[in-house]
């Protein structure tokens, strides 16, 4: 109820509402990529056209093609697709991850807590990407194992979050009150702790998706990222960069439609949490 | 004090001998595919046996871990698949450029960004914060593989300012610096300036700021001497932490413009399966991201007297 | 600043502020009108959200973004503050006008010693050089009466205990001298003994220095001490002014009376004499009244006349009233009509069997010292005595006070009898069964249900993601009180009628509910599985009064009824003489006294309890009482003295025994006992604390 309300109150946020636009945009563009895509994204039509170019069977490359002819606007509405399935999944099971490890270690304390904090202590001493680089290197390059990735790197963080906040909310007199009432620790942590701490982890869910977005973007980038040929903005960006010095719009667009998701989480971020503050 | 220096190195030292146990199980549990990666896909059964005969992989796991171990702390790192030498020789040369790449993104970005965010954050919901905090939000939008692909396309592609490669063929170039250094700042300024902020517009809030307006202090004493002392503590630990960030970030920087440094190799290495290259690379980067956090810890505590005295 | 010997200090006339929000605008002070005269101390009392504390900002011109002086004028010597540039304002804040503030340590720069926070003050405004300005607060410490001054320079305030801080925020007002002092709450934080100590010196310093004061609290008691002059305000306006002697010995308006009605004072008593609540609740800033703001809560209202337009201030006319001024309509008619009784007699509680015996109880905690010196020494788990061997007992329908300062183990005991941390050594019985090492899961629910605890605070006692309903619901289910659905949901509205809540709070969150509804939320989910025995550990004492009051009734109504044991625990001996049967008196972890109410209350005493009686100011002017100052602060739990606890505070300490040996119990037959090294009949002959003069001779209006 009240994670609703916020989001109704998100109206007053012109930046929170700017993001939320964004964001909502693209999802709109991946729900309908069927309909508004011109053309077949793996199709090779017409190689280094430039944006505004007309094809000769009919359409208009509004953004151009790449390299080896394929129309970047298709590409980019499939693309987004491929983003706005992993990211928000990649998120969500770091998510289960980490909130379980951090209510288990700020709930409980003691050894726990000192095992779980060690462990994470150590996967974030890693240089994020650094990690990323060898365990894709190593498990290799596939959607599923880009959300064990980014599970396996984000969860710790997150865990210091909610371990953060439970240490703060466990003494609270309602936690307190479940306990002399004889509930198990299991419900204490998920009925009475958790819901608590929403307010500032939705702020953080939604940096991180916006984190989770560049990781994957990075990946692309790199070349470790999903196996060609399935559009993804970070794939497109690696394949044409070394053409970026002649014709810079086939990395151009890729560039900016990763980089206004990104922006559109990072700004309903600020928004949410510019309204929590407020009362 | 001296404990916890004691126990920050202690912790550091464990951490180090965890990531190294994990490297090497990861990349060399089996000594098969060690051999194939060394000898090439196309060695046959007997030549793999024999390299690993002689390298002393027929012996129990652990014999081979501390044997890997004892020549890791004494500098002997192996010998790079790739490019046929030992992996020092490679090393420490590109460590070296990746040093003046971020000793120049640094002394761009923690001024800036400090400046920024304690502006912004000295009167909240001011004109001034509502611009610089939107503009670092979109700053950190943008990936860096995307503002390179902007940022080149601006000075090397429209303006012609800038070379669009950086890999220094002809010795140290100033010129070849800037578009990495920009790409770094760009993305990395953000973060800090809005930790700053938030640091200061905490601080701000303060009873004990308060009552320094309320002793009749001058406003710019009560920002210098009661408030930026409280205000940046936090971002000292953010800029220490921001080392961390900033070993991914030259990983892509140096990719994109083929700058000779510690990320690209790092990359090439892992790309390629150069094991004791990668090996080598990731305790590199493991160190200094721990040596990092051990500093911020400890200035932490050193900054904050309410834990330095009790 | 120059300006006429006899002029006032502060002259405030229609002052009229609000603040600006996102719901609109909320006026926060109404036609505020005061003045100040030299060495004079006013008192501003109220209870939170009356606009005491804005007033304070707004002589100091410090309203926050949201604030703003709509009209009026604020006069200091004679100058117009609300005209005052921001430099001519810099130049009067810390010198002519200093503040002190409610939490001494928040208002410290926690990273600047106490050196570099005082010294500043006299360099910025009088341009001393460091070592005067280092010898001028040396001086103005020893003033405050801190020791060990040079010591106290070099510290951090994180060093210093919250008297100390108190005492330098104290001394870092007083430094250049000022004309006029603001003191909002500044004891609020501290513990009682500790707040004597800082009372007594604020009294002094217009002694002193001739500083004009203007003191804010909401506690009345601690206005008599310090004040000559007083303001009562309600609902952002003042509602009752004059001298001390007046307001409270004829209080006119019907609000200040229904004040004194709600206070446990010492002629008060829970059966023959119970608190009078005031009923309702404080409105919210945007939801006045039209005409009086208290007319809603008052008893004397009447429709058409209270709520017809604003109400402005009267003056009393009387010979004794001086100054008298009251914002009522009809304080004439109610002053000569009946005075107000007290409420209802109520029938006195029944004692039944024993229903918790607590047998030597002890409860250490492990510390872990990792400095280098006990790594070296070896000693590096210490023991915090957190309870040591505690000894008494409840019966049924009797209610048993726990009182002491900070650190005296009081909630510790609470946490060992809920079952959350086990004890050390001995017993711990409830109904005739040990349950010191029965941790919370393994007790049976029948076991839960029938030991419940009421928590301290309003904001924390209620899970704000859950409706009022889930949570007592959660709790009958728990206990196993009732199985089915619907049965669970007649007993929780069953229960909201118990404790005086609309049924339709059932589906409310936290967050739409007031303190004192969520206090009895609270009370209604601890009733919830019939308990035999209910902690209750500082039920009111985050409330304001006039809801304490009632909430207080409360609890002691549905006790009777339902025939509960009630362990009350405080700090606050004026509640616990009211509510108490019995009392015992703990300081850092032990029992210094036990016995009943009256015997706690009249000679013998132990010396603690002496201190703490002479302590807790009274809202009476015609009660007499000694005043003893204990002297330093409460020592750390973690390094307890080894003799007699109280041994570094004690003004009547023997001598080397008492550093030594730890006290014994000393019992009378009667049950009382104190644990003093001072022979009973040497305590005996100690004149009482307190002084109540009989009906007859009393001026008072009850």
């Amino acid at each position: 109820m009240r994670t609703l309300a916020s989001f109704a109150l998100l109206r007053e946020s012109w930046v929170g509402m700017i993001g939320a636009g964004i964001i909502v945009f693209w999802i709109l563009v991946a729900v309908f990529a069927q309909l508004i895509s011109p053309f077949d994204p793996l199709a090779t039509l017409q190689p280094f056209a430039k944006p505004g170019t007309t094809y000769a069977k009919g359409g208009i490359f509004l953004l151009g093609t790449d390299h080896i002819g394929r129309d970047i606007l298709s590409r980019l509405i499939w693309g987004s697709r491929t983003v706005l399935v992993y990211a928000p999944l990649a998120t969500f099971t770091a998510y289960v991850v980490g909130i379980l490890m951090g209510l288990a270690a700020g709930y409980r304390r003691g050894w726990v807590d000192d095992v779980l904090s060690r462990i994470s202590d150590i996967i974030l001493s890693f240089p994020v990407l650094v990690l990323y680089i060898i365990i894709i290197a190593t498990i290799g390059a596939s959607g599923v194992n880009i959300i064990i990735a980014i599970t396996f790197a984000s969860a710790p963080g997150i865990m210091r979050i909610v371990r953060g906040l439970v240490l703060d909310l466990r003494n609270r007199d309602y936690v307190a009150a479940a306990q002399t009432r004889g509930e198990s620790a299991w419900r204490i942590m998920l009925v009475e702790i958790l819901p608590n701490a929403r307010g500032p982890l939705i702020v953080d869910a939604c940096l991180r998706m916006g984190y989770v977005i560049i990781t994957i973007g990075v990946l692309g980038f790199l070349g470790l990222g999903l196996p060609p040929p399935d559009p993804d903005w970070g794939g497109m960006i690696n394949e044409t960069r070394q053409m970026a010095m002649a014709f810079p719009h086939m990395a151009l667009f890729p560039c900016m439609a990763i980089s206004s998701l990104i922006l559109g989480f990072n700004l309903l971020a600020d928004g949410l949490r510019e309204i929590s503050l407020r009362d | 004090m001296f404990v916890l220096l004691l126990k920050r190195i202690a912790f550091m030292v464990i951490t180090m001998i965890v990531v190294s146990v994990l490297l090497f199980l990861l990349l060399e549990i089996s000594p098969g595919s060690v051999a194939t990666k060394v000898l090439g896909p196309y060695s046959s059964e007997e030549q793999r046996n024999l390299w690993l005969e002689q390298h002393g992989y027929f012996e129990p796991i652990y014999v081979r871990y501390f044997s890997w171990l004892g020549n890791f702390v004494t500098g002997d790192f192996g010998e790079s698949i790739r490019f046929k030498v030992p992996v020092s020789e490679v090393l420490w040369p590109r460590l070296g450029n990746t040093v003046i790449l971020g000793v120049a993104v640094f002394a761009v970005m923690i001024p800036l960004s400090l400046v920024l965010g304690i502006l912004a954050g000295m009167r909240e919901g001011s004109k001034l914060d509502r611009t610089i905090s939107v503009t670092s939000i979109i700053t950190t939008s943008v990936p860096e593989f995307a503002s390179a692909v902007f940022l080149s396309a601006l000075f090397v592609f429209w303006l012609k300012w800038l070379p669009g490669t950086s890999g220094m063929a002809e010795g140290f170039n100033l010129k070849e610096l800037v578009l990495p250094v920009m790409v770094l700042v760009l993305y990395d300024f953000g973060y800090v300036a809005r930790m700053t902020r938030a640091s200061m517009v905490e601080v701000m809030t303060m009873p004990y700021i308060r009552t320094a307006v309320l002793k009749g202090l001058p406003y710019n004493k009560v920002i210098l001497k009661h408030a930026l002392r409280n205000a940046l503590v936090a971002p000292f630990t953010v800029i220490m932490l921001q080392i961390n960030w900033l070993l991914s970030g030259v990983i892509i920087v140096e990719f994109f413009f083929a700058y000779k440094g510690f990320g690209a190799l790092l990359l090439e290495a892992s790309l390629n399966q150069d094991i004791f290259l990668i090996e080598a690379c990731a305790m590199v980067a493991v160190f200094v991201a721990v040596a990092t956090q051990t500093i911020a810890d400890v200035g932490y505590t050193y900054l904050n007297p309410r834990i330095r005295f009790s | 600043m120059t300006a006429r010997r006899d002029a006032p200090i502060l002259e405030i006339k229609d002052l009229n502020i609000s603040y600006y929000t996102r719901a609109g605008e909320i006026p926060a002070v109404i036609d505020f009108s005061l003045t100040v005269n030299r060495s004079e101390t006013v008192g501003l009392v109220g209870e939170s959200g009356c606009g005491k504390s804005t007033v304070a900002w707004a002589i100091m011109q410090y309203m926050g973004n949201n604030g703003a002086i709509k009209s009026g004028s604020i006069k200091f010597m004679g100058h117009e503050l609300n005209d005052l540039s921001d430099e001519e304002l810099r130049k009067l804040r810390g010198s002519e006008i200093s503040m002190i503030y409610q939490e001494p340590f928040a208002a410290l720069n926690p990273s600047l010693t106490v050196a570099s926070q005082l010294m500043e003050v006299p360099i910025t405004h009088e341009q001393v050089s460091e070592n005067e300005a280092w010898e001028r607060c040396v001086q103005m410490l020893s003033d405050v009466h801190l020791p060990d001054q040079q010591r106290i320079m070099h510290a951090y305030p994180h060093q210093l205990s919250g008297g100390q801080q108190q005492r330098v925020v104290i001394a870092m007002a007083l430094l250049s001298n000022p004309s006029l002092l603001l003191l909002d709450e500044p004891t609020t934080a501290l513990d009682v003994t500790v707040e004597a100590g800082i009372v007594d010196l604020v009294a002094d310093i217009s002694k002193k220095f001739g500083t004009s004061q203007i003191y804010i609290s909401h506690n009345l008691g601690l206005i008599l001490e310090v004040c000559e002059r007083v303001f009562v305000m309600y609902s952002g306006e003042v509602v009752e002014q004059g001298s001390i002697n007046s307001v409270f010995t004829w209080p006119k308006h019907p609000y200040t009376q229904g004040l004194f009605g709600c206070i446990p004072l010492p002629t008060t008593d829970k059966n023959a004499a119970p608190l009078r609540p005031i009923r309702g609740q404080l409105p919210l800033p945007h939801e006045r009244p039209v005409g009086c703001n208290f007319g809603p809560r008052c008893d004397h209202f009447e429709a058409g006349r209270c709520d017809a337009r604003d109400v402005i201030m009267e003056p009393v006319v009387s010979s004794d009233a001086i100054g008298h001024r009251v914002r009522c309509l009809r304080w004439n008619e109610i002053d000569v009509g009946v005075p107000l009784a007290h409420a209802k007699a109520k029938p006195p509680f029944e004692v039944g069997e024993r229903v918790l015996e607590v047998d030597h109880m002890q409860k250490y905690y492990e510390v872990h010292d990792r400095s280098i010196a006990a790594l070296i020494s070896g000693q590096s788990v210490r023991f915090v005595k957190a309870n040591e061997a505690l000894d008494f007992d409840a019966r049924r329908g009797e209610t048993v006070a726990i009182v002491g300062e900070s650190g005296c183990g009081k909630s510790t005991f609470a946490k060992v009898l809920m079952g959350l941390e086990c004890c050390t050594a001995g017993e711990l019985r409830h109904e005739g069964r040990d349950i010191g090492n029965i941790p919370v899961h393994r007790r049976s629910s029948q076991q839960l249900g029938s030991l419940q605890m009421v928590f301290q605070n309003p904001s924390d006692t209620l899970n704000p993601s859950h409706t009022v309903g889930a949570q007592i619901a959660r709790a009958i289910k728990k206990f196993g009180i009732e199985k089915e659905k619907s049965k669970i949901r007649d007993r929780v509205l069953n229960l909201l009628d118990v404790v005086k809540l609309p049924r339709d709070f059932y589906f409310r969150r936290p967050r739409q509910l007031s303190g004192g509804q969520k206090q009895r939320v609270g009370i209604a989910r601890a009733f919830a599985g019939n308990p035999s025995l209910v902690i209750a550990d500082e039920p009111v004492s985050a409330l304001d009064v006039s809801v304490a009051a009632a909430v207080t009734e409360l609890l002691m109504d549905i006790q009777r009824e339902h025939q509960t044991t009630l362990l009350f625990i405080s700090h606050d001996l004026g509640v616990v003489r009211y509510l108490a049967d019995r009392i015992v008196v703990m300081y850092l972890g032990q029992i210094m006294e036990r016995g009943t109410t009256e015997e706690i209350f009249a000679p013998p005493y132990h010396p603690y309890t002496e201190a703490l009686l002479a302590a807790v100011p009274i809202a009476d002017p015609e009660i007499e009482k000694r005043e003893i100052l204990l002297e330093g602060d409460l020592p750390s739990a973690l390094d307890p003295p080894t003799g007699c606890p109280f041994v570094t505070r004690c003004p009547r300490k023997l001598g080397k025994i008492c550093d030594q040996q730890r006290p014994l119990m000393q019992s009378l037959p009667t049950g009382h006992a104190i644990a003093c090294h001072i022979p009973l009949e040497e305590l005996r002959r100690i004149e009482p604390v307190i002084y109540v003069p009989p009906e007859s001779e009393r001026l008072h209006a009850k």
